[in-house]
């Protein structure tokens, strides 16, 4: 019974890291139609700065946003100079994100070697909750409530502001949201830059209960990557729903039949793609 | 007639080069070296069939590659036989291209991709997770490497010729291929599918079989692999060796047939270099593969032959002047 | 019997009727223009003809036979060829390898894995006797890329003619064209024989009804005039279509 319960929470708050993970990773796609294949990268990164900034002794949310806001600043350099120069070429796009995403992943490698490192959790989160006579580990909550508080203000900035009126514009028409004036191509680098910085956010919350280690990117890519697709790219409800149930997925997966962990991830986004390219939520990629 | 006899006297250079290469070559360490970038340019025009002349992007390639190499090991380890194994080796991979092509096909471009990766991830996560099936992390290990003819390929030398024959043969193959008017109809599909779907082609079909003949390739390819190591892990189908395999058909450039084999070679050579000095093998292959996309989407092999021809012209022209300059 | 009857066909993209229980029928040897404003669903209506879009409803006679169903790729088999408003031409190549790949579609090489394309000698002659048509078989080796965008439209119609089709769609055949290429091309299409019916989409009405026996005029997906040129022309609801109300 316990098993379960514990798997349960580890599943929302895997699903609560996801979402801070894929949400940026769905506008992105949404928008540039990339799937950012150093997105997982972004995540890896930036809980690798997250992890120094804490051994400077920086307070854990100061570290959080701080390497949200270098991560972000990276993604826009990277978008401003490399991918726009591709622009309209989304195949050559893909590419040289697959690229970096080798470039990050070694540097991480000879930057903070090969341990893993687990920052301690924030004093004050530490310790569980106790409802209805159970106990929840409280840091697990907490990510779960930070990723419906971004949740929420995604939400307002996409479906309540003129900027967020852009972005969407965009993703249901660049072409055409060009035509009637909006900066498409600034849109890029700040959405692509905001996903960046999402992403190492997500990655500084999630070190004291997942650690930072080699390879991570290459573990969450994939997961980005069915949220999406199963979410729809493009919609944050998508992203939402879809975190939580990959979540799931991944952990009882992992626990009921370990042999085929990945099977059982990457079949549904197999048969999305091949049935429903759409995604539940959202519009196709064409 | 012009144009033909530098080609074919370029072809015979090289033949006889290859040919020869274990007398010119002693140390055997470098004939290693050739037999890697002859088996993995096996691979690369593998991959091309679909990259270049499909106008696919496959990044799931090395699933077939590992596939091929994985069953053979498996199954020398049970006692079979080698030509027994490799014939299941290469059948099941076709088996598995097949899978891949109905899956996949049903896209392009992108949505192609990402299929393709999925799927390669799948069979990669098959071989990493599943142990009590592919001995997981610790590999497969192949005790001994076939005999051919009666010949052992234990040596270096000796496979080295193997491994050329096999080239030369899979070589020969992709030209045919490419030539042939089923070639030609695969490069419509690529330019303008809609428009070879009017004119009565089933482009589907085409590229299904295309991707059969890519799966074939690269599944032959592995098995080289497998017995050049004689071991086999998980990571051969990891994305990064699709990737590396898509980086040397890229960097040659995917309008030749040459391309993707000086794509293997430049590949093949930088990696073994940099990983004998350093471990940043990783981030060098990221760097290049940044700065091909980047700065030359041709590839390397088209760049430095207009580079070579504008060059040559250049210097036709100024002999010319300087000859007239002098005429009385 | 007919060369085309197109029976009641209805297609909508989601709330937008794009055509609307269009009527057509077509006899064998006719010259027939569609006409009609920008969206009035002109393109569509070829689409669905030629199977490149399924039809909500209603029925598509090629010759008497149903091919409603019929997969687009197997309708160039039966004898449809149809060019393009947009060029589509296979860019990298020449003249003629644009105008073989035509004739390999229809033929059952091309699903041969041996031999060269170009080295097929009765392809090749095929091609530049398509080519002479339009009056093009002396540039026949040259790259598509060193060609005129005249030069272009008339490798389109080549193309099309080197299938022999019974039924050519000639989709805005004019466009982007100077004034001596438009004569080049209105006096190519009066050399087609009688054995080729050709249904022609065009805007530019100066230069098409000269060709056309009969004219249909679509607005917003439906067919609101269809008849002989003279009808046609002096119907008044042809005016208001393109006046405005």
């Amino acid at each position: 019974m316990s098993l379960w319960l514990t798997l349960a929470v580890n599943s929302i708050a895997l699903g609560g890291l996801l979402f801070l993970l894929s949400a940026g990773f769905s506008l992105i796609f949404g928008l540039m139609r990339i799937p950012n294949l150093m997105h997982g990268s972004f995540f890896m990164l930036g809980a690798y700065f997250g992890v120094t900034f804490l051994e400077r002794g920086l307070d854990f949310w100061l570290a959080a946003l701080l390497s949200g806001v270098a991560m972000a600043l990276i993604g826009g350099l990277i978008e401003r100079f490399l991918l726009k120069r591709l622009s309209g070429q989304e195949l050559p796009q893909v590419l040289l994100t697959l690229g970096f995403s080798f470039i990050i992943a070694d540097l991480c490698l000879m930057i903070w070697t090969g341990d893993p490192w687990q920052p301690a959790t924030p004093a004050e989160l530490r310790g569980a909750l106790q409802i209805a006579g159970l106990f929840f580990p409280l840091y697990r909550l907490v990510i779960v409530a930070v990723a419906v508080v971004v949740a929420i203000a995604l939400w307002l900035l996409v479906d309540w502001t003129r900027l967020g009126a852009k972005i969407r514009a965009g993703v249901d028409d660049a072409p055409i949201a060009r035509m009637v004036g909006i900066p498409v191509s600034r849109l890029f680098t700040l959405v692509f830059a905001l996903g960046a910085g999402l992403a190492a956010f997500g990655g500084v919350i999630g070190a004291p209960y997942l650690s930072v280690y080699p390879g991570m990117d290459a573990e969450m890519l994939p997961l980005a990557l069915i949220v999406v697709i199963l979410g729809g790219i493009g919609s944050l409800v998508g992203a939402f729903v879809g975190s939580f149930v990959i979540g799931f997925l991944y952990n009882f997966g992992q626990a009921m039949f370990p042999d085929l962990a990945y099977v059982i991830l990457f079949l549904p986004m197999v048969l999305v793609l091949v049935l429903r390219p759409q995604g539940l939520f959202g519009r196709g990629v064409s | 007639m012009k144009r033909r006899v530098p080609r074919f006297a370029a072809i015979g250079v090289a033949a006889v080069l290859l040919l020869t290469l274990p007398s010119w070559i002693a140390n055997s360490y470098y004939v290693n070296i050739a037999s890697q970038i002859l088996l993995w340019a096996v691979a690369a025009l593998a991959l091309n069939v679909l990259v270049g002349y499909g106008g696919l992007v496959s990044l799931g390639h090395a699933a077939l590659f590992g596939t091929a190499g994985y069953t053979a090991a498996l199954l020398l380890q049970a006692g079979h036989g080698h030509f027994a194994a490799d014939l299941a080796a290469i059948a099941f991979t076709l088996l598995v291209s097949a899978v891949f092509a109905v899956l996949s096909l049903r896209s392009t471009g992108i949505i192609f991709l990402m299929i393709t990766l999925a799927l390669g991830q799948i069979l990669w996560g098959i071989a990493y997770r599943w142990a009590s099936l592919t001995q997981g992390d610790n590999g497969v290990n192949v005790a001994t490497r076939p005999q051919l003819f009666g010949i052992s390929l234990a040596t270096a030398d000796a496979f080295y010729y193997a491994v050329l024959a096999v080239f030369v043969l899979a070589a020969i193959s992709m030209a045919i291929f490419v030539g042939s008017p089923f070639g030609a109809s695969l490069r419509g599909t690529r330019d303008q599918a809609r428009r070879m779907n009017a004119l009565g082609y089933n482009v589907w079909l085409i590229r299904f079989i295309a991707f059969l003949f890519s799966g074939f390739w690269t599944g032959v390819a592995g098995l080289l692999f497998v017995y050049y190591n004689q071991f086999i892990s998980p990571q051969i189908m990891a994305l990064q060796t699709s990737a590396e395999i898509l980086l040397m058909v890229i960097s040659g450039g995917t309008a030749t047939l040459v391309g993707p084999i000086a794509g293997a070679a430049i590949v093949v050579v930088m990696k073994n270099v940099i990983s004998a000095y350093v471990e940043r093998w990783n981030l060098v292959l990221g760097v290049i593969f940044v700065l091909i996309i980047s700065f030359m989407p041709d590839g390397l092999i088209p760049g430095t032959t207009r580079i070579w021809r504008h060059g040559w012209r250049a210097l036709r022209a100024r002999v010319a002047l300087s000859r007239a300059g002098r005429a009385p | 019997m007919t060369a085309l009857a197109v029976n009641a066909l209805c297609k909508s993209f989601g709330g937008l009727r794009v055509t609307s229980s269009v009527n057509l029928s077509v006899e064998p040897g006719e010259r027939r223009l569609i006409i009609g404003p920008n969206g009035a669903g002109k393109t569509t209506l070829f689409n669905l003809i030629t199977g490149e879009l399924s039809p909500d409803s209603g029925s598509i006679e090629l010759f008497g036979d149903n091919i409603t169903k019929v997969a687009s790729r197997k309708r160039a088999h039966l004898g449809i060829a149809r060019t393009y408003q947009i060029i589509t031409l296979f860019a990298r190549e020449t003249i003629l390898h644009n105008v073989s790949l035509a004739l390999l579609g229809l033929s059952p090489l091309r699903w041969s894995f041996f031999g060269n394309l170009d080295h097929q000698r009765h392809i090749a002659e095929s091609a530049r006797e398509a080519l002479a048509h339009v009056g093009l078989e002396g540039i026949a080796a040259r790259p598509l890329a060193q060609t005129s965008y005249g030069e272009r439209r008339r490798v389109e119609i080549a193309m099309a003619l080197a299938q022999k089709p019974r039924l050519l769609l000639l989709d805005e055949p004019f466009a982007g064209l100077s004034i001596d290429e438009r004569r080049d091309v209105q006096q190519l299409l009066r050399r087609i024989p009688r054995d080729v019916s050709i249904v022609m989409i065009e805007h530019n009405m100066d230069v098409a009804l000269d060709f056309a026996e009969k004219v249909t005029l679509l607005h917003f997906g439906e067919v609101i005039v269809d008849g002989t040129r003279g009808d046609v022309v002096n119907d008044p609801r042809t005016k208001e279509v393109y006046l405005g109300h």
